[in-house]
């Protein structure tokens, strides 16, 4: 075969296989604190599984499988309509929720694109409305075009400049979270709606951090969610109240009620469902552990010295909690609890790619070095939860103090 | 970079290297009434404020200085582990 052309060597050989993933390195036992983004809720898993086989075509097709896929696809919707207390038209599936709350965004602002083209929005959005709106800004070469609203020390929004911000004429869209998926702080959305329809400005609620594990917000005239925070794989889910002017530039009618540019693949909407039954059956249970459970961490949290809990420690999300170390490397913390068992998030500037740490942690004004973030995986996806808590509690001074130890700051 | 006792040349170190510098001289000097930090770490705008609030000093301000940033911090004695908590 010497001699022969790169096409005519491939066709000799065996395709190369796909790893298939192991098991994780470290041997001992791993205690899931960074459920962020998964695992599957047990059930949503089965689900996923006999979905792939039956729930695989097309539902646009008229032949017997399309069709069997469509009525799945339907019943998914019904089921997450249902739960958030909606029609179904009012319901869309996205690829994702960061895809979701974008567009979400560009529905609102597109519809009223002859009123104006500002934007108000919480300085602690997720980054798929921040990014986005400082962009259109600065193509218009008007910074006013997007204002970031401060929040205070707990992440919670300061009404008055919400207020002032939102009577700026051309103010079309307003945005504010549910609650923040760093640090927990839930936000006054029935006064920031009111302060919204007082101008007739839509505000688009991001419940991406909250469905499933609170309730469902109330205040809001598009909402956004992310199948993840209640077990079910990334499927982003975009509700538009009815009589609420949106639009999408590039819809196409027949797909996902105009607001999204592919039909979802039936199998993870059909999980997302099931997640999401699952998880409603056993929320307010839930919600009681995983909020002790928090209430453990920060009480053990607190007392590590020169460590602060942020976030606000009671009107917050029952399952998340984040605290800073002073003089602790982010990467270091999170590698020293890593290599005890322990999976945690970070929002220092030295655990991401970026050198800049959390934009959440930087509007608080709090210290955004040293930071571990835990996101309480549900009940049924970690039955070891407590007892993983527990283990984690009695391991953090000493960990931070270890760490502290190595990069020679124990004395200060 | 500067011979300045009262200056922490932290231009180009990560975090928390700064905050970390700046205890040090604050810990070792205690006949420093101010300090500064010098840093071109985007985390030190927020760090080196957040630790004057949780160590009991005075974050006076940030100053863009080319490419890097001066903060001033004014010294609250006595200082030292727990003082401020």
């Amino acid at each position: 075969m010497s001699g022969g052309l790169p096409d005519d060597r491939q066709h000799d050989r065996e395709p190369a296989p796909v790893p298939t993933p192991g098991p994780t390195r470290s041997p001992g036992v791993r205690r899931l604190l960074d459920a962020s983004s998964g695992p599957l809720h047990p059930v949503a898993r089965d689900t996923l599984q006999a979905a792939v086989e039956v729930g695989w075509a097309d539902p646009a097709r008229l032949h017997a499988e399309g069709r069997r896929a469509r009525a799945l696809l339907d019943r998914s919707r019904e089921i997450v309509a249902a739960g958030l207390g909606v029609r179904p038209t009012e319901v869309s599936f996205l690829a994702s929720g960061p895809t979701a709350l974008a567009r979400a965004v560009d529905g609102v602002a597109y519809a009223a694109r002859r009123r104006g083209a500002r934007t108000v929005a919480s300085a602690v959005e997720h980054s798929a409305v921040l990014v986005p709106g400082r962009a259109r800004a600065a193509a218009a070469d008007d910074a006013s075009l997007f204002a970031e609203v401060a929040v205070d020390p707990l992440g919670r929004l300061d009404l008055d400049a919400w207020r002032s911000a939102l009577a700026v004429p051309g103010t079309v869209v307003a945005a504010l979270q549910s609650a923040n998926g760093e640090v927990g702080t839930r936000q006054p959305l029935g006064a920031a709606r009111d302060a919204a329809a007082a101008h007739r400005t839509p505000l688009v609620v991001d419940a991406t951090a909250s469905l499933g594990r609170d309730d469902v917000p109330a205040d809001w005239d598009v909402l956004v969610g992310d199948a993840r925070s209640w077990g079910g794989p990334p499927l982003g889910v975009l509700v538009v109240r009815e009589g609420v002017r949106w639009h999408w530039s590039e819809a196409r009618a027949d797909v996902e009620h105009g607001r999204a540019d592919v039909t979802p693949w039936v199998p993870l909407a059909l999980a997302a469902a099931e997640a999401w039954q699952q998880t409603t059956a056993t929320r307010a249970a839930d919600t009681q552990v995983t909020r002790a459970l928090v209430d453990d961490i920060r009480r053990a949290a607190s007392v590590v010295p020169d460590t602060e809990v942020v976030g606000d420690p009671e009107d917050r999300l029952p399952h998340v909690v984040t605290f800073s170390s002073l003089y602790v490397d982010g990467e270091a913390v999170v590698g020293a609890f890593d290599a005890a068992g322990f999976a945690v998030a970070s929002g220092s500037a030295c655990t991401s790619s970026t050198l800049e740490p959390s934009h959440v942690l930087a509007a608080m004004g709090v210290l955004t070095h040293g930071n571990v973030r835990v996101t309480l995986p549900l009940p049924a996806v970690s039955p070891s939860l407590a007892d993983d808590v527990s283990v984690f509690t009695a391991a953090l001074a000493p960990t931070v103090r270890a760490v502290r130890d190595q990069l020679g700051v124990g004395d200060l | 970079m500067t011979d300045d006792p009262s200056v922490v040349d932290a231009r180009g170190e990560r975090c928390p290297l700064p905050v970390i510098r700046l205890a040090r001289l604050v810990r070792d000097r205690p006949d420093l009434a101010t300090v500064t930090v010098l840093a071109t770490d985007p985390a030190a705008a927020h760090d080196v404020p957040a630790w004057c609030r949780m160590r009991g000093h005075r974050f006076v301000e940030a100053r863009a200085e080319g490419d890097h940033t001066a903060y001033l911090v004014e010294v609250v004695r006595p200082s030292g582990p727990g003082a401020a908590r």
